[in-house]
């Protein structure tokens, strides 16, 4: 990696994406952005999510190709057929899921797709050495020749920079690159990062640490629901100028419900421990909360905070390692999922394609799912009761669809989602757990989630619903339980401002 | 569309859509329209091919297979595979002619002969116990269910040829004094004409088609099938559903092994080698995806009925049974490839329903 010729040094823009649409059916992700990564400097994209950086960036090297719009690379217009083809023009990405092999050694995977051959095979010393020039580089004591599943998770991000590194990129982009790295992996990234753009780099950057994020950002890009909001330079901005500008004027997501007292407590988590990915770690730290009939709490954290796996211990998918959950006052800790629910515990995950929905099952018979076995009369199901029930929920919950019978594929995100939520709501659950619901559904369909969700509330049932946007946190919760390493950081009334949010989930820490 | 139940087994592969697309009405019917070429080509190469007396024959040779591929569905449909079903057939077979000939027990100093409804149910418990050898396998020490069924075919096989240290029973048919006659039965009677193995297929068929349609269990099939993570949060019991279908499959090839061996007259211990193949194949054939969650009884019938009926369509026409193994594979691969264009066309939103969907307010 030698100095890069002088004329990559001047401060001007390398790569520029003008007028850049991403649609997805009738979702727009991108609605027309301008977009400008600046030679030699860190330009940080700011936004929740949702908010399109993602999607930029799979587009800017190459992973997605754009609706509309154009990309200039030093002047001249280009167009990346695939991540191939925009390597070889010098821009790689290091996203926020590692794109490693587990199986293969640190060597293995730094030149996958593009050993180093000589006309007998592969170089496997040269590799090794080079691989290990990248480690001290990067000031990692890594064998090459370990095996990636063998690294904790920081280790592996630091692999998947060093294969970014040893292309000689022009354009670095890193998604999230410190969401898996200690305080002194941090560190060591920073001064990568400063070493890079001093020899002329041009580095993107995306991180929900925003104080990290503008340590050692130049640039600073705002996105909002597909639309860049701001752009400013480092130096004229504050912390509370980047949150004011990701968050914006709201739509409108409703007010707690009023007007009710809460009643008893529905669900008592006393002491939960989660075991996490790696021995001797906690994913959820004796955690305890108690949650009122009628009462809504949001449990708002950064990724990793530790809320799907407190969501999915309660439910009973995870086992704990220790404490008790308690369903209006009986100990539910050793039931199963079904049993679970039965006695009213309600789960609607974060991920719905993957834990939500039956793809292969239409509307209706998604719908029943869960309550299937209220329709049995002797041995057989009753269609007629069956049908009344989707007809019922369709029309609870809003689902638009042409009716029970349409494949779920057929249906947006948001109602997807609304179908997942009434399949729960039909086993008449006493409280029931939300994780991230408004996550890939639009703005109108999250405002109706939320309106359903506290005129249940105001039933009685009580509501707990996970998210890491803070927008959702000031809405229909009567409380925010902020989450933070596994453990409750703060709790905030519904009057809470979002910066105090902010502040108390760690992303205003520094590391 | 007025009723749900109608439409909600359209939208599993049905036979007859409700659509006027000539293609798609021939992709969702192949397995139909397939059967219905293979008898009219066979009719016009021979004059002993179309008649009842022959379909009947046929039928009562399709049966073996389409209990087994009953059985075989129900675990393809939870997204597993039972490799053992042949071993199973094998080993029933046995069993019956093990207890046929007596069973001496020298503590006692007596010889039982069990009745023939006792060998019946003792044949099915059997093939029970392997099926829960097979689940338990799988859904708790989570075996692959290719691994898992494979081993138990292997020891199931080895289990019989150790029982008649390789040899065939020949005396099935019992004796008066005894009474233990009537296994013939199974194989050779016929009621109303028709014969009993044909019947015991369209009992199961029946059964069968009960369950998937109108139990919670068999919603919890297709669902634990199309998506096992979200059956679970939804509560089904999915580890359960998983068991119960590997113990029923093994009840169905417990059934096939009796009768095949009933109608053979000898119960050996490698009778039903390779039947797993043909059976997974008449699944395939009749649309199910190997993936899980999607098929039917009605189209594992017709895949039964299509590999049969051309096999024994070969035969009478006295083709090589060389060239009826290159067939039987053609029409295999054949039918996997059009259930690969049947569900890469269903795995995007239908075109047609949109307009409805974003118009209509719910």
């Amino acid at each position: 990696m030698d100095q890069l010729p002088s004329s990559y040094l001047a401060p001007d823009v390398v790569l520029s994406a003008r007028d850049v649409v991403k649609s997805y059916g009738n979702t727009h992700a991108l609605k027309g952005v301008n977009f400008d990564i600046h030679r030699g400097k860190v330009t940080t994209l700011f936004g929740e999510n949702g908010a399109g950086k993602s999607t930029l960036m799979k587009i800017l090297s190459g992973v997605i190709n754009p609706t509309s719009g154009t990309i200039t690379l030093d002047g001249k217009p280009v167009h990346f057929a695939n991540s191939t083809e925009a390597r070889d023009h010098g821009i790689s990405i290091i996203h926020q899921e590692l794109s490693l092999a587990p199986n293969l050694s640190v060597r293995d995977n730094i030149f996958m797709g593009r050993e180093i051959m000589t006309p007998t095979g592969v170089n496997f010393a040269e590799e090794a050495r080079q691989a290990q020039l990248l480690m001290e580089e990067l000031e990692e004591e890594i064998d090459p020749l370990t095996p990636v599943e063998e690294l904790r998770l920081g280790q592996q991000q630091i692999v998947e920079i060093a294969r970014a590194l040893s292309v000689d990129s022009r354009i670095l982009i890193m998604d999230e690159p410190t969401s898996a790295l200690s305080a002194s992996e941090v560190e060591v990234l920073f001064k990568v990062i400063r070493d890079l753009t001093a020899r002329g780099v041009s580095i993107v950057y995306i991180s929900h640490h925003l104080e990290e994020a503008l340590q050692i950002t130049d640039y600073a890009v705002v996105l909002r629901d597909g639309n860049i909001t701001a752009t400013a330079e480092a130096r004229d901005i504050d912390l509370e100028w980047i949150v004011r500008n990701m968050v914006g004027e709201n739509f409108d997501l409703g007010s707690p419900p009023t007007g009710y007292e809460f009643g008893e407590v529905a669900l008592s988590i006393r002491d939960i421990s989660v075991p996490g990915a790696l021995p001797d770690t906690l994913s959820v730290d004796h955690l305890s909360l108690d949650v009122r009939a009628g009462e809504i709490v949001c449990i708002y954290g950064l990724m990793g905070a530790g809320r799907t796996e407190l969501l999915e211990c309660v439910a009973g998918r995870v086992q704990k390692a220790g404490g008790q959950v308690l369903l209006e006052g009986r100990d539910v800790s050793r039931l199963t999922i079904a049993q679970r629910i039965a006695e009213g515990l309600a789960l609607v995950p974060e991920d719905r394609q993957r834990d939500g929905l039956v793809q292969t099952m239409s509307v209706g018979e998604n719908l029943s799912l869960a309550s299937i076995t209220n329709f049995v009369r002797g041995l057989f199901l009753s269609t007629g009761l069956e049908r009344s029930l989707i007809q019922q929920s369709i029309k609870d919950v809003t689902v638009k669809t042409s009716g029970g019978e349409a494949p779920i594929g057929s249906l947006s995100g948001g109602n997807q989602q609304k179908v997942v939520i009434g399949k729960m709501l039909a086993t008449h659950p006493r409280v029931i757990m939300l994780d991230e619901p408004s996550r890939g559904i639009d703005v109108g369909a999250k405002a109706e989630v939320f309106k359903l969700l506290a005129e249940r509330a105001k039933t009685g049932l009580a509501v707990i619903y996970s998210t890491s946007e803070v927008g959702e946190c000031l809405s229909i919760a009567h409380r925010i339980v902020v989450m933070s390493r596994g453990k409750i950081a703060a709790e905030f009334s519904a009057d809470a401002t979002k910066e105090e949010i902010m502040a108390a989930s760690g992303e205003a820490v520094v590391a | 569309m007025s009723n749900t139940s109608q439409t909600l087994q359209r939208s599993r592969s049905g036979l007859f859509s409700d659509g006027f697309d000539i293609g798609q009405m021939l992709l969702k019917g192949r397995a139909f329209f397939a059967l219905i070429a293979i008898i009219i080509v066979f009719s016009f190469l021979s004059p002993y091919y179309f008649s009842v007396g022959n379909f009947l024959t046929m039928a009562s040779h399709v049966a073996i297979y389409a209990i087994l591929a009953m059985g075989m569905l129900l675990v393809i449909l939870n997204g597993g595979i039972d490799l053992s079903v042949g071993s199973t057939l094998g080993l029933s077979g046995i069993i019956a002619g093990f207890l046929m000939q007596g069973v001496t027990l020298k503590a006692l100093g007596v010889t039982l002969y069990p009745s023939v409804w006792v060998v019946v149910v003792l044949s099915c418990a059997l093939g029970a116990v392997v099926g829960l050898v097979n689940g338990v396998l799988i859904a708790r020490f989570k075996v692959p269910a290719f691994v898992a069924t494979l081993g138990v075919m292997y020891v199931v096989r080895g289990i019989a040829l150790l029982i008649t240290n390789g040899l065939t029973y020949n005396n099935l048919s019992g004796q008066a004094d005894l009474g233990n006659t009537g296994f013939n039965w199974l194989g050779f009677n016929r009621l109303f004409n028709v014969p009993i193995g044909v019947l015991v297929m369209i009992v199961i068929a029946i059964i069968g088609s009960l369950m998937l349609n109108r139990t919670a269990f068999g919603r919890w099939l297709y669902a634990s099938g199309g998506n096992e993570r979200a059956a679970e949060l939804s509560g089904v019991p999915t580890k359960r559903v998983q068991i119960l279908v590997y113990m029923a499959s093994g009840v169905c090839a417990a059934i096939a092994g009796l009768i095949l061996s009933s109608q053979l007259t000898s119960a050996g211990p490698t009778a039903g080698t390779s039947y797993e193949l043909t059976a997974i194949a008449a699944v395939v054939i009749g649309g199910a995806a190997l993936t899980g969650g999607r098929g039917n009884i009605r189209g594992t019938l017709l895949g039964a009925f299509v590999i049969g009926f051309l096999s024994d369509g070969l035969v009478i026409i006295g083709i090589s049974s060389y060239w009826q193994t290159v067939f039987t594979g053609g029409v295999i691969v054949l039918a996997v490839l059009l259930n690969a264009v049947q569900y890469k066309k269903r795995a995007k939103p239908a075109p047609k329903a949109s307009p409805q969907q974003t118009g209509k307010p719910a």
